[in-house]
């Protein structure tokens, strides 16, 4: 599968917007076989194929199937007809970042509207030959039929037809209930090719003439290269360079991964550790501290939290550095050749690659090429783009193709860190122990703004997605402290939300015991108003969440007792537009708890694809786990102390739970599913545990 | 270097190379068997996970030459006649998200299976402990194993 290139639909005249894309694109060497292409993610053939276009990156999240799934449903395709392409950068999809569980949420409309016109031209393609009204025809399974004659012609038999017509700018949808393919359980196109050890990871790619580098990087957050010396590492078997490709990082090359893996190991660095040699956790966490002193920018505000009275609880949580560790380390393989670079890159950010690959090595953006990979996991880790432009700097340097390869290591000590966070709660009870203030002081840094993109008053950019209060009460302050680290920082699945959700919802079971309530009717009570929520540009609705946190409750029988030595804790909250609540059921084991069952609960509006949000949600609500038992990342002496898996251990079979899924079943448009089951998982954890010891958990990880 | 002859999925291969290289490497970058992953290069995840005369083993932390001239099966070779029964059962269960731990699960699991049929939920446990998944699809896993364990016993004639 060759990515469409941007430059074949440049010479092919399309119109380049945002989502739709309209024009008429002919492949190369091909114009006589009419394609029939109405926009840039569908190609009908008259052999009857129908290629579809994926624009976002599959990184295990099912992309590769869903948004398919979306387009087909509009154009009544056969699935079986369809066929899958792996866009790279391109100009024609508007932004192609894969984040923040935005994939379905943000492609829902371009690719139904992109099936339904196609459909829409199919018919009067159709209508015309046959000489009948439009109205007498129908689309169905790939073929348009006309029943009073009983007459059919395939979608491939009407390709060149529909290619000679006319766009429609305004096509009917179709109505939930008439869907064929949304919602159904689709097997994954993905799946057997990773089976079978065929599926080409970004890692796995290799061109004739193509040589392994690894990067020896600064060990020290903000240090740089003095100089080096590569005698021992020439004399390795295979080297075939050596080369400073940065400030801050020398490259070896081989011509193989185990040469440029022992050519890296014996290379002499001499560094100069820069201003943070000394910079270590505590002191992180302390300046965390100091910075809470400062007035913060208000992210919501309902009523005077100030002027509320009664009974007064506060306290604090914080949380730790984290590293997202997907399972295939970082690499990138890169073609630099003088007046063009190509990349085959496992990323999140094909545009940002593009642009950036652009100005490291001195082309215009249109003459690097990027080809998108599958992902070996991402969850946030190839937001970066890092990988892509040491891969290019490399094949510059050597002149030739390479292959960038990160070892866990390097992953674990060279990543952007989920920000440590500090986290001032407080709450006004009234005489029957129901709230009527809550405020959240949120101290973090910020990550777009350490990247030199900060949001309007320093909120990063992040918040408006991921901090939301879901709940009715009539005095209400989120606030957001700016606060400033060296270390770098990125966005790790469910970003700031993890934090947030921690906090605020473990805080609530704070205010529920002290009220001696029940932590379920507790939060019901506050969100037995229905009530639309305006955070920034999102409405959320108290009744959605009463919903999963009802569903969840039911499901998990929270009102039947449990067996002796088991417990149970609960919380939801909302993020990326979606709704999830979360019981989890535990036993303490020598002070250590075991989760035994999670029950989820989600409203992520219409599910394209049940089976893909059964993997999503316990995914998520795994990956949760591990964060919240022990995931930590430190610094001492300005370095990153764990390096692989036995020191930043990932949760195992043996510690994993029997997960749970429910969808409240929705007409609303959907929204994100890759995301929102990781932020209630913590609370909900911990939660169990006060149930089981009356000890509070206001820190992660728990078993630091 | 070395010259080594080794044996994989039943084909002969005359390969020089350095000694301690880990087999990994030389099925990846040598032989251009991809199927076989690198996750952590320390025996910790499992990802490299290859067969040696039927054996598990990490195949990141096996220099390659201490199995020179023995079996070696990659997960290429696992289904000789088509896909393995394992690999259907991972397809029936819609195991995989992002697939890359997988086919070292797989192969975990094929070794596991080949000792001991019909595994218990604890005997699963043990054999495939040493295999991370980051997109936490264990219990997936556990399924699919299961799955293919009663398959496998109904195509030997072996009531479950």
């Amino acid at each position: 599968m060759s990515p469409l290139s941007r430059r074949e639909f440049v010479a092919a005249g399309v119109a380049a917007g945002a989502g739709l894309v309209v024009g008429f694109y002919l492949p190369h060497g091909r114009a006589s076989n009419k394609v029939f292409s109405p926009n840039a993610y569908l190609r009908i053939t008259q052999d009857n194929k129908i290629t579809i276009v994926v624009a976002r990156s599959e990184m295990g999240q099912g992309v590769r199937t869903a948004l398919p799934m979306i387009l087909a449903e509009e154009l009544e395709a056969d699935w079986k007809q369809i066929e899958i392409e792996q866009a790279g950068a391109s100009t024609l999809y508007g932004d192609q970042t894969t984040g923040g569980s935005a994939s379905v949420r943000t492609t829902w409309d371009p690719m139904r509207k992109a099936g339904a016109a196609a459909r829409e031209m199919l018919i009067s393609a159709a209508a015309l030959t046959w000489g009948v009204s439009r109205s007498t025809c129908a689309a169905q399974q790939g073929n348009i039929l006309h029943g009073a004659s009983k007459r059919q012609l395939s979608y491939g038999e009407l390709a060149a037809k529909a290619s000679t017509l006319p766009i429609p700018t305004d096509v009917p949808l179709k109505q939930s209930k008439d869907y064929k393919i949304v919602g159904q359980r689709l097997a994954r196109v993905d799946t057997p090719g990773k089976v079978k050890g065929e599926a080409v990871f970004g890692i796995d790619f290799r061109m004739p003439g193509m040589k392994y580098a690894l990067l020896s990087r600064c060990p020290t957050i903000g240090g740089k290269m003095l100089s080096f010396d590569d005698e021992e590492s020439k004399k390795i078997s295979g080297v075939s360079y050596v080369g400073k490709i940065s400030d801050t990082a020398v490259a070896v090359v081989a011509d193989s991964v185990w040469g440029a893996m022992e050519g890296r190991r014996v290379l002499n660095v001499n560094w100069d550790d820069g201003p943070n040699k000394d910079l270590n956790t505590a002191a992180v966490m302390e300046a965390l501290k100091q910075t809470a002193a400062k007035k913060g920018a208000s992210l919501y505000s309902v009523g005077d939290v100030a002027k509320a009275t009664g009974r007064r609880i506060s306290a604090e949580y914080q949380l730790p550095f984290m590293a997202h560790a997907p399972m295939e380390p970082g690499n990138c393989t890169a073609n630099y050749s003088g007046t063009a670079c190509e990349l085959w890159a496992p990323t999140q950010v094909p545009q940002d690659c593009r642009d950036s690959v652009a100005q490291a090595v001195g082309l215009d953006p249109d003459q690097v090429k990027v080809n998108v990979t599958l992902m070996g996991g991402g969850f946030g880790r190839r937001l970066e783009h890092d990988y892509a432009v040491e891969a290019a700097l490399v094949s510059k340097a050597m002149a030739g193709p390479v292959k960038v390869i990160w070892t866990r290591e390097d992953d674990m000590r060279f990543s952007t860190y989920r920000p440590a966070s500090l986290h001032q709660l407080s709450a006004v009870l009234d005489g029957a122990g129901w709230p009527v203030a809550f405020t959240h002081r949120i101290i973090a840094p910020s990550i777009s703004g350490q990247k030199g993109q900060p949001g309007p008053n320093g909120v990063d950019p992040d918040l408006p997605d991921e901090a939301a209060f879901v709940y009715g009460l009539p005095n209400v302050s989120l606030e957001y402290v700016l606060a400033e680290t060296a270390v770098p920082l990125g966005w790790m699945r469910s970003v700031y939300a993890l934090q947030a959700g921690f906090a605020s919802e473990s805080f609530i079971d704070e205010l529920a015991a002290a009220a001696g309530k029940d932590p379920l009717e507790y939060r019901l009570h506050m969100l037995e108003k229905d009530q639309d929520i305006q955070y920034f540009t999102a409405t959320w609705r108290t009744a959605r969440m009463r919903g999963v946190l009802q569903l969840a409750a039911e499901k998990a029988g929270w009102k039947n007792p449990l067996p002796a030595g088991r417990f149970r804790g609960i919380a939801c909250f909302g993020c990326f537009s979606s709704y999830v609540a979360e019981v989890v059921e535990i036993s303490m084991e020598n002070d250590v708890p075991r989760v035994h069952r999670v029950v989820a609960a989600v409203d992520c509006g219409q599910v394209v694809n049940p089976s893909i949000v059964e993997q999503q949600i316990p995914g998520g609500v795994v990956y949760a786990l591990s964060n919240a038992l022990r995931a930590k990342i430190t610094i001492e002496k300005g370095r990153v102390v764990q390096g692989n898996f036995d020191d930043y251990a990932p949760l195992r079979m043996n510690e994993v739970p029997v997960v749970e899924v429910y969808a409240v079943p929705s007409a609303e448009a959907p929204t994100g599913i890759g995301e929102p089951s990781v932020p209630p998982l913590a609370p909900a954890l911990c939660n169990a545990i006060y149930a089981a010891t009356r000890k509070r958990i206001r820190a992660l990880p728990i078993l630091s | 270097m070395a010259d080594i002859t080794l044996r994989v999925n039943g084909s002969e291969n005359k390969i020089s190379v350095p000694a301690e290289t880990p087999l990994l490497w030389v099925l990846r970058d040598t032989l251009e068997l991809t199927g076989t992953k690198f996750g952590c290069g320390a025996g910790l995840c499992g990802a490299c996970t290859v067969h040696v005369e039927g054996a598990a083993i990490r195949s990141c932390s096996t220099p390659v030459s201490q199995v020179a001239g023995k079996n070696i099966t990659t997960i290429e070779g696992l289904g000789a006649n088509g896909l393995h029964v394992l690999q259907q059962a991972w397809i029936a269960e819609e195991v995989p998200q992002c697939g890359y731990c997988q086919t070292g699960q797989i192969m975990t699991a094929a070794a596991l299976l080949a000792k001991t049929p019909n595994p218990s939920d604890e005997q699963i446990t043990q054999a495939m402990n040493g295999n991370l998944c980051r997109c936490g699809t264990y219990e997936r896993i556990r399924k699919a194993i299961h799955r293919a364990a009663g398959a496998g016993a109904v195509a030997t004639g072996g009531a479950r």
